[in-house]
């Protein structure tokens, strides 16, 4: 059988960390090759090391069988290797056909015209179903993608490299991705799928090259593996993807939320008239399309936005106008969206870090001076508790850790606060299963402990394994709440686009 | 075997020092100077006695005191351009208060820094409001308020403190309301210059150090400076922290000033913008904002500060030749990424050589 490449015996050390460890990847022609592993595993270095952006200490790499150097992203391009980045590359104000020329330019008078019409025909050959006249800014993510995608085609790309391409799709793009990727390799691509999403493989991949924490472990026919299989050689152990918990048993309220509106940053209204009650021992997950309003409501609740009207209350304490200090004390803990931007101080310890919340207080300080002792052990409490791995252990700076490792960081950094009412926000964005299952966990023991958690997520399989009750947004407005043992995913699909069920089929009876 | 080797910055500090004095040779050949023999003067200048010891100190004291306030206010990611006239409103403080205020030395001494830091301070603490509360740029800000003091002293010296025969700068303030003492000018064989200014300035570095290392203030600020999200979120202040910042950069700047007029100097000149206040963020950019980086960089500017008369005296070789090292080095060290990535490569070959040598 014919390889079109080939990664053989490949090690790579970083200071204090093997990432690859004698690691072997065998891509057959025209399959669709999928490479799981945990995070921080070594899946983005080994693709890394295939796309010229490191070098390996050791081991080769071949390309149709042949022994290749690569050392920059142009050998790989060369070679008929293209990536789709996670976060794509693309000029937002420039034309669909002006992002994939760019670099790619030839002659001195652009000859947009011939270019758009390789492209239409490329993007018809492949079903991708783009206009290569549009602007960037003004077509949808998942468009995005598929321009990415072109840029490949457009480059004559053999091999293409797929970095977790459904991070950022919602549940149609997912399955459009998908139908392109089987599209890709019936015309004789290939295919390197990065992923710690199991169902994702199942549904599309061949075979599947199995990596944990840098070792290789194994390779298996998709077809003849069961998730659960995949699953435990990821993580070594067996994994359980449902979370096991008993009915809520909620009490009295914790978060209250009434006739809330916020603006949002284009100063309209971005939260509606919102009321909503989380009681202790209960999760309430909040479901809806990106851009609904969730991110304007949990601000508005931690206090990282000002309220129009309406007001919030935390165990009874008003809390809608106070400061942030005095809502954290007031018993809140926030995972945040954006753990770059929020979440962490990147220049900073993981020491410094996982005390940015109660630094201020006895025991990390006292007097005003910071007893660095103490706050040493309790960062190396909350890594041991939440297995956060780093190169240089709690001295690491945040931004060297592996973007799993800086979530779990938050969400034990979070957790340890046990707060009242806990706002996870995305909490396993980026996670491998392994960890998925372990935060899941963690969540319904904080909510057995008594405390609220109010989950936003945009992935619905996470909102039905661990909500109670489900909260459905849309356009910044409360659609409904229900239980979520009443409920199932098509009928909350349907609410996500504002269609308030009850009140159709009252008008159905009527 | 491995060899641990690792950039940090006090190696791409040196770096920076090296190749400035390099290219500062490479100037003096080409103007046909002998650059050895310019060197040469240039350190002797500032280090062949003990009297030139001294004068380089004094230098430094103010530059230390400066750099420490760049430094300062860029932990917290503001730009402190204004250190000028921080020194400048600073210095009138203390010159005032030497002039008019005749009580115990000690006690005098402890009021005379108060007047000081208060002076600077309020100095600085202006575009931190301006920042906090309408979001105006500190860069904008502080040069404003530069030429404010500037024209204030303008107006203020020949007003309030004329000198009896130049109508250009203030009368000298007495010897004993100085901050120059005998025993540390016998100390330094006579240096002039040399005064009680340099144990603020190594008491200022120490606090300083303390701030940012031990206490919940230095935390919150560097929060502040790194990632002033991430510090939001957390419910830390953060206009707080901006104009807190602000106020003690200025308050630094403001005795800088005090150790230049009342010690280094007797009196105060009109219409000169005092250039140590931009010197200053060159000693912060080779000290890394680092306090004791602030100490050996602002002792090092202040060598050649002081070396560079001798250097012109001794030789052909203008003074300006010793600007403009100063100039490389900061031009170098602002380019560090490239050491960085010089040594990283260095590092990398050489242990790839030990490497292929060990496995033969």
């Amino acid at each position: 059988m014919s390889h079109v490449i080939e990664m053989l015996n490949i090690r790579k050390e970083f200071p204090g960390i093997v990432a690859n460890d004698d690691i072997t990847l065998q891509v057959e022609q025209g399959e669709i090759h999928a490479i799981l592993g945990e995070n921080g595993a070594g899946k983005s270095t080994l693709m890394s090391i295939l796309f010229g952006l490191y070098r390996a200490d050791r081991g080769t790499i071949k390309v149709k069988g042949k022994e290749v150097h690569i050392t920059n992203p142009n050998d790989a391009n060369d070679l008929g290797i293209g990536m789709v980045h996670q976060h794509f590359k693309l000029v937002q104000n420039f034309t669909v056909t002006e992002n994939i020329i760019l670099g790619k330019e030839s002659g001195f008078i652009l000859d947009r015209r011939s270019a758009a019409k390789k492209i239409k025909t490329l993007s018809e050959q492949y079903g991708l179903n783009i206009d290569p006249n549009s602007i960037i800014s003004d077509i949808t993510v998942g468009m995005q993608q598929r321009v990415e995608i072109l840029k490949m085609l457009y480059r004559d790309a053999e091999i293409l490299i797929f970095d977790e391409p459904t991070a950022v799709l919602t549940p149609q793009e997912i399955d459009e991705l998908m139908q392109i990727m089987r599209n890709l390799v019936k015309e004789g691509k290939s295919i390197i799928l990065i992923t710690h999403k199991l169902d994702e493989i199942k549904a599309v991949a061949t075979r599947c090259t199995i990596i944990r924490r840098g070792k290789f472990i194994g390779v298996v026919d998709v077809s003849k593996t069961t998730q659960a299989e995949m699953a435990s050689m990821m993580v070594g152990r067996q994994v359980n993807f449902k979370v096991k918990k008993r009915p809520a048993q909620p009490k009295e309220n914790v978060l209250h939320i009434e006739h809330l509106n916020v603006l949002n940053s284009k100063k309209v209204l971005g939260i509606k008239d919102f009321s909503l009650e989380v009681r202790s021992g209960e999760i309430v997950g909040i479901a809806g399309v990106d851009g609904n309003g969730q991110t304007e409501l949990v601000e508005a609740i931690t206090g990282l936005r000002p309220v129009v009207s309406g007001n919030i209350h935390i165990n009874s304490t008003d809390i809608t106008n106070a400061n942030i200090r005095q809502r954290n004390e007031a018993g809140l803990g926030h995972i945040p969206e954006d753990r770059q931007k929020r979440g962490l101080v990147m220049t900073f310890p993981i020491s410094s870090n996982m005390v940015i919340k109660e630094y201020y207080r006895k025991p990390f300080s006292k007097k005003g001076l910071l007893n660095d002792e103490l706050i040493r052990k309790h960062a190396q409490e909350i890594c041991e508790a939440f297995d956060v791995r780093s190169g240089e252990g709690i001295d690491s700076a945040a931004g060297k850790l592996s973007g799993g490792n800086q979530q779990k960081a938050i969400v034990g950094r979070e957790m340890m606060l046990e707060p009242n009412l806990l706002i996870a926000v995305q909490p396993t964005r980026g996670l491998d299963v392994g960890a998925i299952e372990y935060i899941h966990r963690r969540l319904v023991e904080h909510r057995d402990a008594g405390h609220a958690v109010l989950l936003v997520s945009f992935e619905l399989d996470e909102i039905f394994n661990l909500s109670d009750r489900i909260a459905v947004m849309n356009s910044g407005q409360l659609i409904d709440i229900v239980k979520t043992t009443e409920t199932n995913e098509e009928e909350i699909g349907l609410m996500m686009t504002g269609v308030k069920i009850r009140e159709v089929s009252n008008e159905d009876t009527i | 075997m491995k060899i641990q080797f690792k950039s940090n910055a006090f190696v791409i500090a040196l770096s920076a020092v090296i190749l400035g004095l390099i290219a500062g040779g490479i100037f003096m050949a080409l103007i046909g100077s002998n650059p050895f023999e310019g060197f040469l003067y240039l350190f002797k200048g500032g280090l062949m006695n003990i009297e030139r010891v001294g004068n380089t100190i004094a230098t430094a004291i103010t530059l230390m005191l400066v750099g420490l306030s760049v430094s300062f206010a860029f932990k917290t990611g503001l730009f402190n351009i204004g250190a000028s006239g921080q020194m400048l409103v600073g210095g009138l403080c203390a010159t005032l208060i030497a002039h008019h205020l005749f009580i115990p030395r000690p006690l005098y001494l402890i009021v005379l820094i108060l007047a000081a830091i208060v002076g600077g301070a309020v100095w600085g603490v202006i575009p931190g409001l301006l920042k906090a509360k309408f979001n105006v740029h500190e860069v904008v800000a502080t040069i404003m308020m530069n030429w404010i003091a500037y024209w204030s002293i303008f107006y203020f010296v020949p007003a309030f403190l004329k000198g009896p025969s130049l109508e250009t700068e203030s009368k000298s303030i007495l010897f004993e309301q100085s901050l120059r003492v005998k025993w540390l000018n016998e100390l330094f064989g006579g240096s002039e210059y040399v005064n009680l200014g340099i144990f603020v300035a190594i008491a200022a570095i120490i606090i300083i150090k303390f701030i940012l290392d031990k206490t919940t203030l230095g935390f919150e600020l560097k929060a502040v400076g790194a990632n002033r999200f991430c510090a939001e979120y957390a419910g830390i202040k953060v206009n707080r922290n901006v104009i807190i910042s602000m106020m003690i950069a200025g308050a630094l700047a403001g005795l800088a000033g005090m150790t230049f007029y009342t010690g280094y100097s007797r009196n105060m000149q009109i219409g000169v913008m005092p250039s140590m206040g931009f010197d200053g963020i060159a000693v912060a950019l080779l000290g890394a904002s680092n306090p004791i980086g602030v100490f050996f960089s602002a002792l090092f500017f202040g060598m050649l500060q002081s070396g560079k008369g001798f250097m012109n005296a001794m030789t052909d070789i203008p003074p300006e030749i010793a600007d403009t090292i100063i100039a490389t080095i900061i031009y170098f060290t602002a380019t560090s990424v490239l050491f960085k990535r010089l040594w990283d490569w260095v590092a990398k070959k050489m242990s790839d050589i030990v490497a292929q040598k060990g496995g033969k």
